[in-house]
């Protein structure tokens, strides 16, 4: 038993040794990134909130936003106009006519900040500085029953939010057609 | 040896030219000019164009992608004529389109990839530094799961173009990611990758970390050239068999993390809904499929006779293992010609020669993949799924050529 665990140790010592030489660099192209380079790209924000910058905005505050940059697109109350409706359609994903929302169907408040963030207005993004996205994310998040008008959003209220259809998606379990009569053979690869 | 130009033209295709040249009094003065035989001025006789720095095609291949009316050209998608395709290459610029903000006009000069996140050594690398790195080409398809979505409530696709043409395939040429991460050192817990691009949305998607380390690849070229600004130019990720969103277009970083950070384009979109109110996420591999491109909706067949059966299968799961093409309605079914070599995650092109008796009949193809996926039909995946999920349509479809020879949708 003993042997076998030194030999193990040892296995384990060379696997950790390869892995380690596998991952230094081979051919040393590019440049190191630098902190600001990190920090000028960098906008993504986790399903737990790492990432979202500072600042704060309450559904009052978004009000004006939204009627300014918002509403011709999306209607003046969420109801969605030219493009998608964000307010509305709880309880109607197993219908036969499901309304897919904000308040239905998004499973994270973080990527309501995250996309009006990155990509609105459509034709103008990055417009918002961060206070008028955590006020229009609250402004819509408010729409949906989901929190109060004066609920203010930041970076520690924003991702506790708990949205309605947080547990709505499972993973992908296909194939559930097509099985046919042929056994299954490895992928060549 | 050549034959010489009498030769060329038979005898029945020279009596009729003769008569109809012999109406057109002017034409036969021009051509007995200088006394050689009539039937000789089909041939060419005068210079040809120019030589030219960038070919075009011919004036009368008018093939085109299909650009819908759309209230904001900058979000959509045209659709590759696959029936007017040979082989199992799309040509670059009939590779269909998906944008989600339109196309940005990025100088290479100026555009970098950031590499970062969990790894030891962050890196920038222009297009230039990827590439001077070893680099690879594989020839794999890119279909949005969107493609054939009408399907699901609305089934009958008037033609190939509109039911299928949001799959394309290609040559890519570029660098694996699994070179450029690394270089860049992963460290312990990444499991995931982010990646972005540089159009107006900045769109992104999370992908294992396990898939784009074994096939992913930074690609800056397509069928030899450099890829099309539609296509991402100057650099794009390509991942091969998922879903043509996660091949994102116009690359400018990727960043390793421990988790999918639930993108609005693996949330709200690209999610499959089920009946119960469910819906299934990171739903990334297309699923086998097939379709009949020739004869095809929307087409005639001019007489009854010799017709060489065409079409097109792609299966995210690996090489098309079969193709079998029913004549009767799925009674019964017989094996097709795989153009070979059958590559892994591109399309495969089978063909079945057939005469047409000119009786009304029915023609549909069916793919089954090496992982032993059978294409399924649309009641089983409407039974499986319902009506609602959009994304990943991959029925058998059907076509039905009438005694006048007029191929329509069933």
């Amino acid at each position: 038993m003993g042997r076998c665990t030194v030999f193990k140790s040892a296995v384990l010592l060379v696997l950790a040794a390869g892995l380690a030489m596998a991952q230094s660099p081979k051919y040393k192209m590019g440049k190191p990134a630098t902190a600001g380079d990190i920090a000028q790209r960098d906008h993504f924000v986790s399903p737990s909130g790492q990432g979202l910058p500072a600042g704060k905005g309450t559904a009052a505050e978004g009000r004006a936003v939204y009627d300014r940059r918002c509403a011709s697109c999306h209607g003046s109350e969420g109801q969605g106009k030219e493009e998608a409706a964000l307010v509305g359609g709880q309880g109607t994903l197993a219908t036969p006519k499901p309304l897919k929302t904000v308040g239905s169907y998004w499973p994270y408040s973080t990527i309501l900040f995250d996309y009006i963030n990155r990509a609105m207005p459509f034709d103008n993004p990055g417009l918002l500085n961060y206070d008028q996205v955590y006020a229009v994310s609250a402004l819509i998040l408010h729409w949906n029953g989901i929190i109060g008008e004066h609920d203010v959003m930041d970076a520690s209220t924003l991702a506790k939010v708990n949205m309605p259809n947080r547990d709505g998606f499972v993973a992908d379990d296909r194939p559930d057609t097509g099985k046919g009569t042929k056994k299954p053979k490895p992928t060549a690869k | 040896m050549r034959p010489n130009r009498k030769q060329r033209l038979n005898p029945m295709d020279r009596r009729k030219f003769l008569t109809t040249a012999g109406l057109a009094a002017a034409g036969l003065t021009a051509a007995c000019k200088e006394g050689k035989p009539v039937a000789e001025k089909e041939l060419p006789s005068e210079l040809g164009a120019k030589v030219s720095a960038y070919g075009e095609r011919s004036k009368y291949d008018t093939a085109k992608r299909l650009v819908p009316e759309l209230k904001r050209p900058e979000i959509g998608s045209t659709t590759t004529p696959l029936a007017d395709t040979e082989g199992i290459i799309t040509p670059a610029p009939l590779h269909f389109e998906r944008h989600h903000a339109g196309v940005p006009e990025i100088d290479p000069a100026k555009h970098t990839l950031l590499i970062h996140g969990l790894v030891d050594r962050p890196t920038v690398y222009t297009i230039d530094e990827l590439k001077r790195l070893p680099s690879e080409s594989h020839i794999y398809f890119v279909e949005c799961s969107g493609n054939s979505g009408r399907e699901w409530k609305a089934p009958g696709a008037g033609d190939v173009q509109k039911g299928f043409g949001m799959a394309s395939c290609s040559e890519w040429t570029g660098v694996p990611v699994r070179l450029l991460l690394e270089e860049a050192g992963l460290q312990k817990g990444s499991k995931w990758m982010l990646a972005e691009g540089a159009d107006a949305c900045k769109l992104f998607r999370s992908l294992p970390l396990e898939k784009v380390l074994k096939d992913g690849l930074v690609a800056y070229a397509q069928n030899g050239e450099a890829i099309r600004p539609s296509q991402g130019y100057p650099v794009r990720l390509i991942v091969p068999g998922y879903e043509g969103n996660t091949n994102i277009k116009w690359l400018r970083q990727l960043k390793v993390v421990d988790q999918p950070y639930m993108a609005k384009d693996e949330t709200s979109k690209y999610t499959d809904l089920m009946p119960d109110g469910k819906a299934r996420q990171f739903t990334f591999e297309m699923d086998a499929k097939s379709v009949i491109t020739h004869p095809s909706g929307g087409r005639k067949l001019a007489d009854p006779g010799f017709y060489e059966i065409r079409g097109l299968a792609w299966t995210g799961r690996g090489r098309i293992e079969k193709v079998e093409v029913s004549m009767d309605g799925g009674v019964t079914w017989k094996a097709a010609q795989l153009q070979e070599p059958r590559l892994a995650m591109a399309f495969t092109r089978f063909r079945m020669p057939w005469k047409w008796d000119g009786r009304e009949v029915q023609i549909m193809s069916r793919a089954v993949d090496e992982s032993g996926y059978v294409q399924p039909s649309r009641e089983a995946l409407t039974e499986a799924r319902g009506l609602n999920s959009n994304y990943h349509f991959n029925g058998i479809k059907a076509w039905r050529i009438g005694a006048d020879g007029e191929v329509h949708s069933v």
